[in-house]
């Protein structure tokens, strides 16, 4: 493996999966956003928010190399606390958010993917980090 | 937007990805025959697309047509998106990607489906 090569092999998927959450995130807070925005502000601004993770999460994953693997490790891991979060606050208040995120009830819309997600991508972004540790360029 | 042309599409999208799943297991590198496949599939999405544009915009029911439209424009998106990053990955990891592809249009057909159909349906 290549120094900081997050995109190749078992991460080439990884990217891809990122990448389709990245587009749904996107086009359905772009719908909530256009359509809907009064009914419930916070939740839909928390939807471009979480897209907006997972939008700097393809793109860094799928640059690979040493800057861009530091920016994928900051966005998965704003990604973790934010399933975390969100998916608290959503079961103990489920009243303070009125519509659905990505990251709702630790995203059981979809198949709670979103919890898993991040903790596939932490791995994975730790393995190509020891790695690129132990061949210095 | 009916039963059955959604269920065609989800059972040949499904077919697409197992597909792949088996070229991903024997390592084998996508082909001609692959490329046609999905391309069929993908001129059956685009043709869904306008068929959807074409009726939501004749229709008077409340149907939430914007994301109705957001997941068909989604559908026919993910298979060329699929296809460009796979080819460039010379392991099976690249036919997964494919496989992931189709697994994903069969859930945003029935997606689009489920919204088409309306609450209740």
């Amino acid at each position: 493996v290549p120094e900081a090569a997050t995109n190749t092999g078992p991460g080439r998927l990884l990217v891809a999966v990122y990448g389709v959450f990245a587009i749904s995130a996107t086009a359905r807070s772009a719908v909530q956003l256009g359509t809907q925005f009064d009914e419930a502000p916070l939740a839909y601004l928390l939807s471009l928010f979480a897209a907006l993770v997972y939008v700097v999460a393809t793109v860094s994953l799928a640059i690979g190399g040493p800057v861009a693997l530091r920016v994928a490790w900051t966005a998965v891991i704003t990604e973790l606390v934010g399933v975390l979060t969100i998916g608290t606050l959503t079961v103990v208040d489920p009243d303070a958010f009125p519509d659905q995120t990505v990251w709702s009830v630790y995203g059981q819309g979809y198949g709670f993917v979103p919890l898993v997600l991040p903790v596939i991508g932490l791995s994975w972004l730790w393995r190509v980090s020891r790695n690129a540790d132990r061949q210095p360029a | 937007v009916t039963v059955l042309t959604t269920g065609v599409l989800i059972v040949l999208a499904l077919a697409c990805a197992g597909w792949a799943v088996l070229y991903a297991v024997r390592e084998r590198a996508f082909d001609n025959a692959m490329f046609y496949g999905l391309a069929m599939l993908e001129g059956l999405l685009v043709v869904q697309l306008v068929a959807g544009i074409v009726a939501a915009l004749a229709s008077d029911r409340d149907v939430e047509s914007a994301t109705f439209l957001g997941y068909l424009l989604t559908s026919v998106l993910i298979l060329p998106l699929s296809v460009v990053w796979a080819v460039a990955e010379k392991s099976r990891w690249g036919m997964a990607v494919v496989a992931f592809g189709g697994l994903t249009v069969a859930a945003l057909v029935l997606r689009a489906y489920q919204v088409w159909a309306g609450p209740g349906a």
